[in-house]
């Protein structure tokens, strides 16, 4: 587990707590729409939106809370929020 | 040694020679005594602890709490409306895997107010992760005491300990009791080795947060952890017997038990009474024993059940009342008792106080002979217009 035996941790633990879990829509990137302007990591509030060798992005799953601002914002509307089921 | 002296000084003594390095605990009655004797003992330098005067019972187990994650033994003491007010950091203690020792001078909750002696407090924290064990007598209370420390630091258990003990009737009572010298102390009871605690060379934080995926991996952990403590006690206690001469393996203790026909189940100082009660009834011929629990967490329910095992009906003297359902201690046996046909018979008695006497006693051993129970013992008339 993230945290041990009296709900305690060294520092830096936190990227243990793969707060994904908590997301209820999931951003989907759709590449052929992209123009890697990089407003959706600029605006992603969890820092989670790295890119791929051509440039593109790619958000860790395992952060996405799932906001929806890079959907928001992102001029081309290339990224599509939908419904996760677990 | 054998001495004559107050409840509450032979535990303060004993808590004493349990060595705690940090005392934090606000005087409230009927505990005042015990943290009145230990503050004399550290300005006398008698015990090398720091005696941390708080505002409040809040304050004052959350000093504990800070001082054991930072590797202390400590110690308070608190009854009622002070443990009432302690809720919070009893929760974080044990989720935090604290083994902070504590004595419950039990007394009724108010409202009313009532300084008098039940068992509602110690009870009403049930659920909190705390191991609750209950003394009858002075002796057992002072020696709970030394017991709490050495199953609560085990590092297979890391939980928090309640040792409770009857506001007045057992606090305020002079008794014999055999005290420990400190070089026997010592031989029981090691100095703590914390499992882990607060270092600024070496950071660690206690108490984290934990979302949905993993928050009941930790309930479940304590929960583990209680449930351990039902083999550690026994071993624990009868070490203490193999040094001392006084065993306390028994997570409950029979009395008469072995033809009973009806057993009594009680905790804490009215157990002396009945034990009375039941001497009497036996030379008038009827076959009454008594089941006293020890450890009410955690609940020995297995314990319960094999010494239970060859009675026809239980008659439950609770000194406790789970509002709106039954007595504590019934709704326990009753869940031991599960599946099988012995009736158990609740009995709410002794709240805020009320005296019991042996012909109470003997009373509701007849009321369970008549199949009635479930009720609060002894209420005034008026109320029952």
């Amino acid at each position: 587990m993230a945290i041990g035996t009296g709900c305690s941790a060294r520092p830096g633990k936190s990227r243990n707590n793969k707060t994904g879990s908590w997301r209820v829509f999931r951003p989907e990137f759709v590449h052929e729409k992209c123009t890697s302007c990089g407003m959706c990591r600029i605006i992603c509030p969890e820092g989670c939106i790295g890119e791929n060798e051509e440039g593109l992005p790619v958000p860790d799953y395992d952060y996405c809370k799932g906001c929806g601002l890079c959907a928001e914002e992102c001029p081309s509307e290339a990224i599509e929020m939908k419904k996760e089921e677990k | 040694m054998l001495e004559i002296t107050e409840g509450s000084h032979a535990v303060a003594d004993a808590v004493g020679k349990c060595r705690p390095q940090v005392i934090a605990a606000y005087p409230i009655t009927p505990q005042t005594h015990i943290v009145e004797a230990l503050a004399e003992m550290v300005a006398n330098c008698e015990i090398d602890a720091e005696y941390i005067t708080v505002e409040s019972e809040f304050s004052a187990l959350s000093a504990c709490l800070g001082a054991s994650a930072a590797g202390s033994r400590v110690y308070s003491a608190t009854t009622s409306q002070g443990l009432a007010l302690m809720f919070e950091v009893c929760f974080n203690c044990a989720g935090m895997r604290l083994p902070v020792v504590m004595s419950i001078v039990n007394r009724a909750l108010g409202a009313p107010l009532s300084i008098w002696n039940d068992q509602q407090d110690s009870i009403s924290l049930r659920d909190s992760g705390w191991l609750q064990l209950y003394a009858e007598d002075n002796q057992e209370a002072t020696d709970l005491h030394y017991l709490a420390y050495r199953v609560s630091e085990d590092h297979s258990i890391l939980l928090p300990s309640f040792v409770c003990f009857d506001g007045f009737i057992l606090s305020h009572t002079y008794e014999p009791v055999d005290t420990l010298t400190k070089e026997q102390a010592d031989s029981y009871l090691p100095p703590f080795k914390p499992f882990q605690r607060l270092d600024a060379a070496d950071p660690i934080s206690f108490g984290l947060f934990a979302a949905p995926d993993y928050y009941m991996e930790f309930r479940y952990e304590i929960d583990q952890a209680a449930k351990k403590a039902l083999s550690v006690i026994p071993k624990a206690g009868r070490e203490f017997g193999e040094l001392f001469g006084r065993d306390y393996s028994g997570l409950v203790e029979g009395y008469r038990m072995d033809d009973a026909d009806c057993a009594l189940v009680a905790m804490g100082s009215i157990c002396g009474t009945v034990k009375d009660a039941i001497d009497e009834m036996r030379d008038a011929g009827k076959k009454v024993g008594l089941l006293k629990i020890r450890s009410f967490r955690p609940f020995p329910a297995e314990e319960v059940k094999k010494a239970l095992s060859g009675v026809s009906r239980v008659a439950v003297l609770d000194k406790n009342i789970s509002l709106g359902s039954k007595g504590a201690v019934a709704l326990e046996i009753r869940d031991a008792l599960y599946g099988s046909q012995t009736p158990v018979y609740d009995y709410i008695i002794a709240l805020g106080g009320r005296d019991v006497r042996k012909k109470d006693i003997a009373r509701v051993v007849s009321l369970a002979e008549e199949g009635k129970g479930d009720l609060f013992y002894g209420l005034r008339d008026e109320v029952l217009k």
